[in-house]
């Protein structure tokens, strides 16, 4: 399929070793408005998959262990 | 997650509650209040714990109509005369009369609202001519106790579901709703007695000019879904061309936030500080004279703070930094912006349609009825004026108890096996091509468009221009546009309500040939106002497959404006000291 990457930098990092979604955590992929946070199947980890962030937070709030951290989207900040 | 599953399932309900925002689960959990045996289903495209408009919560109340401070008289007279006179008062009047039952029913949930030394509510004035704005000091806990709320009542919640189209019976009455799961595209068809829409604003409308899609005032998730379900459906829509355009913080994109700085000091300014209009209340008035000062050698325009004691401005960094918009703090902090040393910098949002703010949306009674029987609508989509958070609380209980009483009387409407295959090769397209092109770059090509030829100042020929290439978009849309995954498909769906949005648009703009609501449709080939031809409605439907508008008049005021209070919010600018 002709379609190009265009590589963007992600508002919403995860600090994976706070981070306890390979025990079955999925808080910040539930509460996302815009579900753009997935786990991981190679680390197990929670991670920004899409580039579609509103930054407002409820990741970060929600996030039991503190792991997940938004940024202003770059385009904006 | 995300791949595509081929599968279809059916369900009945009485009411259908779609969109569990703000007026979402109010209008669910009233339902099912009134009839605890009914089956009342709450449809979210994402999730009801964090979604819609108040996802962070809210600092308060805009419009709170409370004894002692406002009447409801008071209140629908201000809110006639903030809309240029086009209004249907009784659905204005209905929420005064109601709103302060509601604000009690929160309290009793457990969002607290502010109050001084004598146990009072502590409302404070922003509007130009009452008071209504009573600040929430645990604001960011509503979604929270209205989930707690939605739970003990056992109303049914499905999160990720995204409703697409509306089904009718065979006599034009609504029959339910058909969806599609936004994490494996399963299809799900729900047969309803009534249905509500609170599908909230049509936030991803115009392009913010960051050029990220996401950078919206509204959510970004509220793409308009809810106007292009009510419009296929046959329903009218009211006023499109009164657009919601809001002063915003520049490029962060949320609001700056006069109604909660106002009261302790704080006021929008000039480049030299100093203030040029009279009010802060948001009203398209208000909006023309901002850009008027934008357009200037006095722009551009600030909210102005760092007069005040730095004490204050903590307080008010308290508020602004902890609900609605918390990232507000963190990017003023990127920027070196510290509001005791340095004023603001704003700047207009993106064009939208929502009532919220403005009055644009699915025409509505005061039963929240649509024009389609069995079909209500609540929230920042129906077109009752200036409702807020509020209002959407209000009108969503006005809603569901008028559609849970309906459903007690009829049986489940006819739905035709025909519509829902069509509807599902319709959903299902995108995902059937191999090659194609992606959503993304639709939506994005929408967006400019819509920059390019529907803000104002709006001009006839560049609407006529926008037609046409909206038009080209529509053919690629239907016939080239490319879902991957699940994910993508959402996109894809919302990349149809936005192009379905941005053609009512053009078309509710251009029929009206006079300009109103200041800045909102501001005409420059139609530069007055004209009361003689155009104090009516507009309504915006679906008639054999085309777009047609036509006037309809306004109910006769039931609370009378005299001759000199019409005017009131027509002079905004502050007026040279003599």
């Amino acid at each position: 399929m002709p379609l190009a990457h265009a590589p963007t930098t992600v508002p919403v990092t995860v600090d994976a070793a706070k981070c306890i979604a390979d025990k079955g955590c999925t808080v910040c992929v539930d509460v996302c408005p815009l579900d753009v946070l997935r786990i991981s199947d190679l680390t197990g980890k929670a991670y920004m998959k899409y580039d579609e962030c509103w930054y407002c937070m409820p990741c970060e709030t929600d996030c039991p262990t503190g792991a997940v951290s938004v940024q202003i989207p770059y385009l904006l900040r | 997650m995300d791949e595509i599953h081929d599968a279809t399932s059916e369900i009945a309900c009485d009411v259908l509650v779609i969109g569990g925002g703000t007026a979402g689960p109010m209008a669910a959990l009233k339902a099912k209040l009134r009839n605890p045996k009914a089956r009342v289903v709450l449809l979210e495209k994402a999730n009801v714990k964090r979604s819609g408009a108040i996802a962070m919560g809210m600092d308060g109340l805009n419009n709170a109509v409370i004894p002692g401070y406002a009447t409801p008289e008071q209140y629908t007279k201000e809110i006639t005369i903030a809309n240029d006179g086009i209004c249907d008062q009784a659905p204005v009047y209905k929420y005064a009369e109601r709103c302060y039952e509601i604000i009690q029913e929160l309290d009793r949930f457990g969002i607290r609202f502010q109050r001084d030394g004598n146990g009072d509510y502590d409302v404070k004035k922003v509007h130009h001519l009452g008071t209504y704005v009573l600040p929430m000091p645990n604001g960011e806990t509503v979604k929270k106790a209205l989930y707690r709320q939605l739970r003990k009542a056992q109303v049914l919640i499905s999160n990720r579901f995204m409703a697409t189209r509306l089904l009718n019976s065979p006599d034009g009455s609504i029959a339910g709703a058909v969806a599609v799961n936004t994490r494996s595209a399963e299809f799900l068809v729900i047969r309803a007695k009534a249905v509500i829409l609170c599908l909230g604003a049509a936030g991803r409308l115009g392009l913010p000019q960051s050029g990220y899609l996401w950078g919206t005032y509204e959510n970004a998730t509220n793409s308009g879904d809810g106007y292009s379900m009510a419009y296929h459906a046959g329903a009218g829509l009211a006023n499109l061309e009164c657009y919601q355009i809001n002063p915003l913080i520049k490029d962060y994109n949320g609001p700056a936030c006069a109604y909660v700085a106002g009261p302790f000091g704080a006021y929008t300014a000039n480049s030299e500080g100093k203030r040029f209009i009279e009010c802060d209340y948001w009203s398209g008035q208000m909006m023309q004279e901002f850009y008027n000062e934008l357009q200037s050698g006095k722009g551009p325009v600030f909210l102005k703070l760092d007069h005040l004691h730095a004490d204050t401005v903590g307080e008010i960094e308290t508020i602004l930094h902890k609900v609605e918009r918390p990232s507000r703090g963190r990017f003023h902090e990127n920027r070196g912006t510290n509001y005791r040393q340095r004023m603001i910098e704003m700047h207009i949002s993106e064009v939208g349609f929502c009532s919220g703010h403005s009055a644009s949306g699915v025409f509505v009674d005061e039963f929240a009825r649509t024009t389609v029987p069995g079909l209500y609508a609540a929230g920042d989509m129906a077109n009752v004026p200036h409702s807020y958070m509020l209002g959407a609380f209000t009108n969503g209980a006005i809603a569901g108890e008028h559609a849970i009483d309906r459903a007690a009387e009829i049986d489940w409407p006819e739905v035709s096996a025909e519509d829902i295959a069509r509807e599902r090769d319709r959903v299902l397209a995108p995902t059937r091509r191999e090659d194609g092109i992606p959503p993304n770059q639709i939506e994005y090509k929408t967006r400019r468009f819509v920059n390019d030829y529907l803000q104002p100042p709006k001009v006839t020929a560049k609407m006529e221009i926008g037609q046409r290439r909206f038009a080209e978009i529509r053919e690629d849309l239907e016939t080239r546009m490319v879902a991957r995954d699940s994910h993508e498909l959402m996109r894809a769906l919302e990349a149809s309500s936005i192009l379905d949005c941005a053609d009512m648009a053009a078309a509710a703009s251009l029929y009206r040939t006079e300009s109103r609501w200041g800045l909102y449709h501001n005409r420059t080939d139609h530069p007055d106002k004209n009361d003689s031809d155009w104090f009516c409605h507009t309504i915006l439907r679906k008639e054999a497959g085309r777009m047609i508008s036509e006037k309809r008049p306004i109910t006769p005021y039931i609370v009378a404006i005299a001759d000199e209070e019409r005017g009131a919010y027509d002079h905004q600018r502050v007026r040279k000291q003599a």
